[in-house]
C-alpha cells in the first residue's frame, strides 16, 4: 500500500519547479558513502487486505483468554458503547496537541472538563491533562517533591505495585535521588511504626497506593500526618480507579499529590498499554506540576474558550530547568476516560458496589476451597490476597482451562509463598465465579 | 459551548449497571465508613446529550482527516484506518499484560518483529518498544547514556545540545542530573565544528542532535561530527523526531549515532489523539545493548517470552511494556509500504517540501536557501519589518482559509520562524492551494494588516487572552 | 516607547534598578525597558525573607506567558521584604515598573558594590546600544 497521492507528471512537474532533474539530488546533503539504495531486511509492501491477513494471524496466534481473575494495575471492565464512538471521530484522533486554540476548542474543552473530573474524583482542587501511565506519574510526582523541598530521599511502601516501585527506582537513580522500601503490617496497610522511623528530615515524598497493591484500602490520612510532621509530602496512588466511585478519595484525607492509572476508565486491557496517567494536586502545586494544564479565559468578544496554559513549566519554554520533561502525553485515553466517567455519572458508585459484592463473592468462594486462607486483615475493594496450599498448581489449573488465574505474589514478595492475589469486576459472572470454585475443588 | 456540567440534572446517567447476581454486601459493614466517600460529583447526563456534547465538541476541532496539517517537527501524515482496525482486533485489545506466555505469543513475535525492523531500518543493534512517547524515549536513551558511564567508571556531567533543538533534549538530559552545555549553529545551519571541537572534553557524555536540524537541514558533516565526540569517548544521541527524512536513504547507525529515540505517531503514521498517545521506540548500537530497559523480548526453544534478566539494565521507565496498541498500528503501516514503500515516503516528503521552499522563498524570508529535508524553515520577519504583522498573525490567517498553521517560533534561532512539514500523504493540488494561501497573506499583510491581525474570524472563538488564564488560572470548573 | 530611567537610583546590566536608602536598606525592581520586553508579566516567584543572595543570583523569577526571566541581584546582601501585592497582580510591573512594580527589598551587606553599578545615564547609553 502507499498512501503518496502524487502521479509520475506530478512528480516531474515539481521536480522542474524545484530544479532537480532526479530525486537522488534531493538527498545530495547525505554523504555518498552512507547512502543506501534499500533497507535491508524489512518485507516488501502489502495489499490492504493481504496487510489485514499478517495481522489477523498475528492476534490469532494469541489465546485470547475467556477470563481474568488478575487485575494487578490493569483491570477488565465494560467499556460502553458510546465511549469508541465518540473517541473515534477523526476530529479528535487524526488531531496533534491543541497548539492553536482556535482551531482545538473541542479538544481543549474536553480536557478541562476531564481535570475538573478527576480532581472531583481525587478530592482535590487540580489535575493535569494526563502522563504516561500510573507508574510514571508516581515517579514524576516523586521527582517534583524532591525538587521543591531540596531533598533527596522517597518513601514507598512496599505494598505499593512492584513495577511503579521499580520505575520509581529508574526515575530516582537518575536525578541522585534515594528510595526507601517501608514494609506492611499484618493488615496489609503500611506499618506506620516503621514508617516513622524511616522518616527524617531529608524526606521529600511518602507514597502509598490505596487501595494497594495487596487490593487493601489504606489509611491515608494518619500516613499525611506523619509526613507532613516531618515536612514531607504524602503521595497517595489508587489501583483500580473505579473504587473511587464508593471510597473516600486520599485528597479528601490529606494527601499532597494523588496519582494512579486510569485506565479503568473507558479504556481497554490492549496488553499494557496505551493507559493513562492520572496526576492531581493541591491548588498549591499549580505552577510546578508537570504535564499539560487546559485553562479556561475568554475571546476578544467576552465568549468563554479553552487554552493551553502556564506553559512556562514546561519543556518547551523552561527547557533545562523544566521539572519534567513529558511533551506527547495521552491524551486519546483521557478523552476515553472524560466519556466514560461523564457516561456513568453517579453509576460509578453502582458500579463500583458491583465490583465489591463480586470480589467478596469470590473471596468466600475460594475461602471454601481446603486449605486457603486470608492473608491480610484490613478491608479490600475488588482485589484481595488468598493463601492456597499450592499457587503454581492453581493457576496451572485454571490456565487448562483458558483462565488466567491469580496473580503470584512471590515473584515480588519471597515472603508470601503461595499468596495470590485475585481480583473480580462486574465482567465476571456469578456462574463464572462457580465454575473457578468447581475446577479448583 | 456549554460544559458538560452545565447540561448535567440530577437523575440521568448514559451508561447502567446489571443487577448483582451475587450477594449484596453491607458497604458499612466491609469497608467501613472512614474509608467511603460522601459525595461523588460527576456530571449526570443522558446518552443522547452525551453523544451530542462530544460530537459538537469534536466539530470545534481540527484533525488531518479535515485538512492539510503542516505542522513542523510533527508529521502529521495522514493516519491509515486499516491501523485503526488492525490494533482494534480482540486479540490484541483483550489481553491482560500479566497474561501468562501461552497466552501471548503473538504479541510477542510482533514485538519482537517490530524490533527486528525499526534496528534494520536505523542500523541499530536493538530497540526497545517500552517507552510511552518520543520525550519518555529520550528519558531513557540519556539514561541509558548515563548508566554506560557508570559501568565504565567515568564521571561525565556534561550533555552538548545545539541551540535549535526541541526543549525535550536539555530537560530529559537535567533529568538525569547533566548539565546542559549549548552548541552554536553555523552560519549553513549546522554543528559549529570549531565550537563543538573546544566543548568536547572528556567530561562530556554525549552529543544529542537532532539529523536533520529543526531547521529541516541534514548535518552534511555528520561524519566529522561523531569523530569528535567519538574521539573524546563520548556518545552521539540522534533525536529521531525527524526520522521521516530519511528512511531507506541513510541510517543513523552507519553515520554513527549510538542511540536514536523515535515517535512513532510521527514517522510511523500512528494518530496522535489531540496530544497522545504517542510511542518512543528507542534504538542502540552493540555499546549500550546490555542498558535497555526491562523487561525485553527474548526467543527460548522456539517460544517467545519475557525477560528481566539482564543485570546491567537501567530498569523499568513504565509499568508493563508500552503503549502495545500505538506499536500494532506502527507495525501495520510498515508491512503495508515494505521497505520500497517506506523509502518513496521519505522522498515524496523531501520533494514536497522543497516544493513548498520554492514557491514560497520570494514571498516569505528563508534565512538558509538549500535544499531540505522534510520541513522547511521560512522567517516572517520581511514581513514584521514591512507591516508589522507577526507570523502569528500570519498563522492565525490561515486558519481562515482552512489549514492547520505551521508550527511557529520555532526553532528558536530564526526569528518570527514558520516550520513547514507537509510530508508525503499530500497532494500537489493541497500543496498547491496551500502555496497560493501563503501568497495570498502575504499581499493581504501589505494591503491591510489590521485585517490579518484580527484573524481567525471563521472559528467559533478567537484569539483567545491567554494572559488573563495565566494570571488568574482556572484550570477546574467550580459551580459559582 | 519605555519610561524615562529615573535619576534617583542605580541600574544593572541585566536590567534591574536599586533605590539605596540610608538605613542600608535597597528596594529592587525591573526597568520598564525589561518590562517591555516581557511582555505581559502573568506571574511572579517571590524569594522568602531572609534569603541571602550575591550579584547576579537569581533573586526573583518572572513569568511572561511564552518566557521566564530571572532576575538577578545587583548586590549582596538578604531579602527583608518581598512586595506581595505582585502575587495577585503581577501586572503592577507592567504598570508601574519604577514604582508599585518592585520587587523585593534587601539589606545590602556592602554598600561599596553600589558603585559597580550603572547611573540612569549609563543604562541608557546601554541599552541604546543594545538595540
Amino acid at each position: 500500500m502507499d498512501y503518496c497521492p502524487h502521479t509520475s507528471d506530478d512528480i516531474a512537474q515539481m521536480q522542474s519547479l524545484i530544479g532537480i532533474s532526479t530525486l537522488d539530488e534531493l538527498f545530495a546533503d547525505i554523504p555518498e558513502q552512507f547512502r543506501i539504495k534499500q533497507i535491508p531486511d524489512v518485507p516488501g509492501a502489502l495489499s490492504e487486505m493481504e496487510t489485514l491477513s499478517v495481522l489477523n494471524g498475528l492476534a490469532g496466534k494469541n489465546n485470547l483468554t475467556r477470563l481474568t481473575l488478575t487485575g494487578a494495575g490493569a483491570y477488565h471492565h465494560y467499556i460502553p458503547a458510546v465511549v469508541g464512538h465518540l473517541i473515534g471521530r477523526a476530529e479528535f484522533y487524526t488531531a496533534y496537541t491543541p497548539y492553536q486554540a482556535e482551531i482545538s476548542q473541542g479538544i481543549l474543552q474536553s480536557i478541562y472538563e476531564y481535570q475538573t473530573m478527576i480532581a472531583r474524583l481525587t478530592g482535590t482542587e487540580i489535575a493535569n491533562a494526563s502522563m504516561y501511565d500510573g507508574a510514571s506519574a508516581m515517579a514524576e510526582a516523586a521527582v517534583l517533591c524532591a525538587k521543591m523541598s531540596d531533598r533527596k530521599k522517597i518513601i514507598v511502601a512496599r505494598s505499593v505495585h512492584p513495577e511503579y516501585r521499580k520505575v520509581l527506582k529508574t526515575y530516582s537513580w537518575a536525578n541522585g535521588y534515594v528510595v526507601v522500601e517501608s514494609d506492611y503490617a499484618p493488615s496489609g496497610q503500611i506499618d506506620m511504626n516503621e514508617l516513622q522511623r524511616e522518616l527524617d528530615d531529608q524526606v521529600a515524598a511518602v507514597i502509598i497506593q490505596s487501595p494497594n497493591f495487596f487490593g487493601v484500602l489504606e489509611d491515608v490520612a494518619p500516613a499525611a500526618e506523619v509526613a507532613h510532621q516531618k515536612g514531607a509530602m504524602l503521595i497517595a496512588g489508587f489501583t483500580d480507579g473505579t473504587s473511587l466511585g464508593v471510597l473516600k478519595p486520599a485528597g479528601a484525607s490529606g494527601a499532597d499529590f494523588v496519582v494512579g492509572e486510569g485506565q479503568s476508565f473507558g479504556n481497554p486491557l490492549n496488553y499494557g498499554g496505551p493507559y493513562l496517567g492520572i496526576f492531581a494536586a493541591r491548588e498549591k502545586f499549580m505552577r510546578r506540576i508537570p504535564g499539560r494544564l487546559v485553562g479556561a479565559t475568554v475571546d476578544k468578544k467576552g465568549r468563554r474558550g479553552f487554552v493551553l496554559t502556564l506553559q512556562t513549566r514546561e519543556q518547551h519554554i523552561r527547557r533545562e530547568k523544566a521539572t519534567s520533561n513529558i511533551c506527547s502525553n495521552e491524551a486519546l485515553c483521557a478523552l476515553a476516560a472524560g466519556i466514560y466517567l461523564a457516561a456513568l455519572g453517579k453509576n460509578l458508585k453502582r458500579l463500583a458496589e458491583l465490583n465489591i459484592d463480586k470480589g467478596q463473592y469470590l473471596k468466600n468462594k475460594l475461602l471454601e476451597l481446603s486449605g486457603w486462607k486470608e492473608v491480610f486483615s484490613a478491608p479490600v475493594y475488588n482485589e484481595f490476597v488468598l493463601r492456597c496450599p499450592d499457587a503454581r498448581k492453581v493457576n496451572e489449573k485454571l490456565k487448562q482451562a483458558g483462565i488466567i488465574g491469580g496473580y503470584d505474589l512471590q515473584r515480588d514478595y519471597p515472603e508470601l509463598e503461595n499468596a495470590l492475589l485475585f481480583c473480580a469486576t462486574e465482567m465476571i459472572s456469578r456462574e463464572d465465579i462457580d465454575k473457578v470454585a468447581a475446577i479448583l475443588r | 459551548m456549554e460544559l458538560i456540567f452545565e447540561i448535567s440534572k440530577p437523575g440521568r446517567a448514559a451508561a447502567d449497571i446489571p443487577a448483582s447476581d451475587v450477594p449484596t454486601v453491607n458497604l458499612e459493614n466491609i469497608i467501613g465508613s472512614q474509608y467511603l466517600r460522601e459525595e461523588l460529583e460527576l456530571p449526570e447526563v443522558a446518552e443522547i446529550d452525551l453523544v451530542r456534547h462530544y460530537t459538537n465538541l469534536s466539530r470545534r476541532n481540527f484533525g488531518v482527516d479535515l485538512g492539510f496539517y503542516p505542522l513542523g517537527s510533527c508529521t502529521m501524515k495522514y493516519n491509515p484506518k486499516i491501523n485503526e482496525n488492525t490494533a482494534a482486533l480482540p486479540g490484541f485489545t483483550g489481553l491482560h499484560p500479566y497474561a501468562g506466555a501461552e497466552f501471548i505469543q503473538g504479541n510477542l513475535q510482533l514485538m519482537a518483529e517490530m524490533q527486528k525492523y525499526l534496528s534494520n531500518i536505523f542500523g541499530m543493534a536493538e530497540f526497545t518498544l517500552q517507552p510511552a512517547a518520543g520525550a519518555h524515549g529520550e528519558l531513557t536513551g540519556v539514561m541509558m547514556i548515563k548508566k554506560y558511564f557508570e559501568k565504565k567508571g567515568q564521571k561525565r556531567h556534561m550533555i552538548l545540545i545545539p541551540d535549535a533543538a526541541h526543549g525535550t533534549n536539555p530537560a530529559s538530559s537535567a533529568l538525569c542530573g547533566f548539565e546542559v552545555r549549548e552548541l552554536k549553529s553555523n552560519s549553513e545551519g549546522g554543528v559549529d565544528i570549531e565550537h563543538l571541537e573546544s566543548l568536547m572534553t572528556e567530561d562530556v557524555a554525549a552529543l544529542m542532535l537532532t539529523n536533520p536540524n529543526t531547521l529541516g537541514l541534514f548535518e552534511r558533516n555528520i561524519e566529522k561530527v561523531a569523530a569528535i565526540v567519538h574521539g573524546k569517548g563520548g556518545l552521539l544521541y540522534g533525536d529521531g523526531a525527524n526520522a521521516n527524512a530519511f528512511l531507506g536513504k541513510a541510517r543513523p547507525g552507519d553515520l554513527g549515532f549510538d542511540v536514536i529515540q523515535l515517535n512513532l505517531h510521527k514517522t510511523f503514521s500512528t494518530p496522535h489523539g489531540g496530544g497522545g498517545p504517542g510511542s518512543g521506540p528507542v534504538g542502540v548500537g552493540q555499546a549500550l545493548v546490555d542498558f535497555l530497559p526491562v523487561p525485553r523480548v527474548v526467543k527460548r526453544d522456539n517460544q517467545y517470552a519475557w525477560s528481566e534478566d539482564f543485570p546491567d539494565s537501567i530498569g523499568r521507565v513504565r509499568a508493563f511494556y508500552g503503549n502495545f496498541s500505538v506499536i500494532v498500528k506502527a507495525y501495520t503501516y510498515i508491512r503495508s509500504l515494505g521497505a520500497e514503500g517506506l523509502k518513496r515516503a521519505t522522498e515524496m516528503a523531501v520533494l514536497n517540501a522543497n516544493y513548498i521552499k520554492e514557491r514560497l522563498k520570494t514571498y516569505f524570508d528563508l534565512p538558509y536557501d538549500r535544499i531540505c529535508m522534510h520541513e522547511c524553515v521560512f522567517s516572517g520577519k520581511k514581513q514584521v519589518a514591512e507591516s508589522g504583522v507577526h507570523t502569528t498573525d500570519i498563522a492565525k490567517c490561515l486558519i481562515d482559509y482552512g489549514y492547520h498553521p505551521p508550527t511557529i517560533y520555532f526553532p528558536l534561532i530564526v526569528p518570527e520562524a514558520m516550520m513547514i512539514e507537509p510530508t508525503e500523504t499530500e497532494s500537489r493540488e493541497t500543496l498547491d492551494t496551500f502555496c497560493d494561501a501563503m501568497i495570498a497573506i502575504a499581499k493581504e499583510v501589505r494591503k491591510n494588516p489590521e485585517g490579518v491581525k484580527n484573524a481567525p474570524v471563521t472559528t467559533p472563538v478567537s484569539r483567545l487572552d491567554e494572559v488573563l488564564a495565566a494570571r488568574r488560572p482556572d484550570v477546574c470548573w467550580k459551580e459559582s | 516607547m519605555s519610561k524615562p530611567n529615573p535619576t534617583d537610583r542605580y541600574y544593572s546590566r541585566d536590567h534591574e534598578w536599586l533605590i539605596y536608602y540610608s538605613d542600608g536598606t535597597a528596594l529592587i525592581g525591573i526597568t520598564d525597558y525589561a518590562q517591555e520586553m516581557l511582555t505581559d508579566i502573568v506571574f511572579v516567584d517571590l524569594p522568602e525573607i531572609g534569603r541571602k543572595v550575591v550579584p547576579h543570583a537569581t533573586v526573583a523569577v518572572v513569568e511572561s506567558v511564552k518566557s521566564v526571566s530571572d532576575i538577578f541581584s545587583p548586590v549582596t546582601g538578604e531579602v527583608i521584604e518581598v512586595n506581595q501585592a505582585l502575587e495577585d497582580t503581577p501586572e503592577l510591573i507592567n504598570q508601574d515598573a519604577f514604582g508599585e512594580g518592585w520587587i523585593v527589598s534587601l539589606r545590602l551587606s556592602d554598600p561599596e558594590e553600589l558603585k559597580m553599578l550603572l547611573t540612569a545615564a549609563d543604562y541608557e547609553e546601554m541599552i541604546k546600544e543594545e538595540k
